[in-house]
């Protein structure tokens, strides 16, 4: 049976409500002595009258229609939604974090000035950098401050003429917004028939407009660009600079370092690589660093040591300035920094090495019955097509996502990236087990054969939700945000 | 499906029709399938001058937001502004009610550069394999 929660403010009955406030002690006045009659309303506002009971049920229930990491599998290509564990939460908790007010003087947090000092250090040490900014707050906000630091590189030397950003065409959307955002003119490079830059066309792209390439690498193919080295090569040569989107470097920690392949610029993402949660229980958090030339342009403030005791340093003329304000997500550094002492140079080594046996280990199971359009070796993910379901039974992927719902699984990301027709992108993270990755398996398998026996199943579904397949043209179009009383 | 005779293609499937001395420009039947249900359109404004190849117009689909680049170069002379309302026109009749703008052709002899209706559809069936 179906069970649709009701709106709270179907649930509204008249006088009741979820609050005793004691007796006011001060003297009532009439609300129009005390406000302008324009700030007045003219009608009361249409707030829902319920109980505490019904309203903590209401809450709770539509909490438990949510899907996360913490009740399944979440299988969501591009996003490492890995398990963020439990003692990082607590870790953030302790008073000596939440009670900081970021006006204190720095005397009164030393231990936090600390902590981002050290932070910096590790992902220094990851990333293979000079220096790194906490500030950003998440990967697309990362994104632009190494653009930013790019473009005052290149005005700083006199070449503020170049304008071109070289994206591959299987690059994540941000890539293009924030090249634009930034001023820039995007220039879109092929990916080759391996699922890699395509040189040729690269050297296509190559002038003394060029102001630098953004890279994910692995790319959102799941696969390691070989190139790297030839690629960066031919950036630099033209006078351009590499920047890393740090989005699949749940893939390479502790095995290969950006700036160790030519990167100029780096962003990691706190909350996918790192352990920290995302989206609604974010926030995020997407730190940027940068090799030695490039220090001169990071954010201020940066967190510097003298020896006896941290400081804040603004004195960076040549900065792009500040990006956010504050220090950035400070309680989400704290997390990523626990996350990072929990599991050592080891045992962030061992993340990315399961990260990458569990995607091969169901690309391998997956391949027999789904279109795999690069067959090798994958990193951390790999992008199935459902185009054999589509051309053969008229299943499309969207039928197939939808049918995942149905066992308990997040769908992976679909239709993405755009260069592969009917994409599956999937990503099973190192937190999963075998017996859940063998789950997901033989979901899949069994949607592949429905997909052949009962085509319509598919195009229905899901079935075991508490709604069933949602118009989205009709969501999108014509969006149904407010509640209306009916007269 | 056949891709009617009278149009020129482009590799990133858009179409345009000459009319004497101007163009009529929009989506072919593969790119409005591939592109799935079409819930927003951004048009040119009327006077803007493109070059081939430039991007005029933006589609939005239940999957994915794709730019639509022009086939040849010219002055836009006139939008479809019904799609703004009714975007989903172009995957009705991606080759008839769905067109998007008509330019006035700075060079219509750069309409003999684009494939006929025989070689886009070899051109398609490449794509499928």
């Amino acid at each position: 049976m179906k069970v649709v929660e009701p709106l709270i403010f179907e649930m509204s009955a008249p006088g009741r409500q979820a609050h005793s406030l004691p007796e006011c002690d001060v003297p009532a006045r009439p609300l129009d002595e005390l406000l302008p009659a324009g700030m007045l309303r003219e009608s009361p506002a249409n707030l829902p009258e319920v109980s505490e009971v019904d309203l903590v049920r209401h809450f709770t229930r539509l909490s438990q229609l949510n899907h996360g990491v913490d009740t399944g599998f979440y299988p969501l290509g591009s996003c490492t939604m890995k398990y963020n564990p439990k003692v990082n939460e607590w870790v953030a908790r302790l008073e000596g974090f939440v009670d900081l007010h970021p006006y204190m003087p720095e005397e009164l947090v030393q231990g936090a000035l600390k902590l981002l000092y050290d932070m910096e250090r590790y992902l220094c040490e990851i990333g293979g950098l000079a220096r790194v900014s906490m500030q950003p707050a998440a990967g697309a906000h990362g994104e632009a401050t190494g653009l930013l630091i790019i473009r005052a590189y290149h005005q700083h030397r006199g070449q503020g003429h170049r304008k071109k950003i070289i994206i591959p065409d299987s690059a994540h959307g941000t890539n293009p917004a924030s090249t634009t955002m930034c001023g820039y003119r995007t220039v879109e490079v092929k990916s080759d028939e391996r699922g890699g830059v395509d040189l040729k066309d690269l050297e296509r792209t190559l002038d003394d407009e060029v102001a630098g390439l953004m890279l994910t690498n692995p790319n959102t193919l799941g696969l390691f660009d070989e190139n790297i080295h030839v690629i960066s090569k031919m950036v630099h040569e033209a006078g351009g600079l590499l920047y890393y989107d740090g989005a699949n470097a749940n893939a390479v920690l502790g095995i290969s370092r950006p700036a160790d392949c030519g990167f100029d610029v780096v962003h990691f993402n706190l909350h996918k690589t790192f352990g920290t949660p995302h989206g609604g229980g974010g926030p995020g958090s997407g730190p940027v660093g940068v090799i030695e030339e490039l220090v001169p342009y990071l954010p201020v403030p940066l967190v510097e040591y003298d020896g006896s005791r941290y400081y804040l340093n603004y004195d960076l003329p040549h900065s792009i300035g500040r990006m956010r304000s504050f220090y950035g997500n400070f309680n989400v550094v704290v997390k990523a920094y626990a996350y990072i002492r929990a599991l050592g140079p080891e045992g962030l080594r061992r993340v990315s090495e399961d990260a990458v046996l569990n995607a091969n280990y169901l690309m391998a199971k997956l391949k027999e019955y789904y279109w795999l359009p690069y067959d090798r070796i994958c990193k951390h993910e790999f992008v199935l097509s459902g185009k054999r379901q589509k051309d053969r039974y008229g299943v499309r992927t969207m039928d197939i996502a939808k049918r995942l719902l149905d066992f308990g699984y997040h769908p992976p990301t679909v239709y993405f990236p755009l260069i592969v027709d009917e994409a599956l992108m999937i990503e099973p993270t190192e937190t999963e087990s075998k017996e859940t990755l063998d789950g997901f398996i033989d979901a899949m398998i069994q949607i592949a054969r429905e997909a052949e026996e009962e085509p319509e199943k598919l195009h229905q579904a899901p079935h075991r939700t508490p709604v069933g397949r949602l118009d989205e043209v009709r969501a999108s179009r014509f969006p149904n945000l407010r509640y209306r009383r009916e007269e | 499906m056949t891709y009617p005779r009278d149009l020129r293609y482009t590799k990133d499937h858009e179409w345009i029709k000459a009319e004497d001395s101007r163009g009529r420009i929009g989506l072919t039947n593969y790119a409005q399938d591939q592109l799935g249900d079409i819930v927003f359109v951004e048009l040119p404004e009327v006077g803007r001058e493109l070059e081939r190849g430039e991007v005029f117009g933006v589609v939005e689909s239940v999957k994915a937001v794709s730019d639509c680049y022009s086939p040849a170069s010219g002055k836009v002379v006139e939008v479809n502004e019904k799609l703004l309302d009714e975007p989903e026109l172009i995957n009705k009749d991606p080759h008839g009610e769905g067109w998007m703008i008509v330019i006035e052709l700075s060079d219509p002899a750069e309409l003999d550069q684009l494939m006929d209706a025989e070689a886009y559809e070899k051109h398609l069936e490449e794509q499928m394999q």
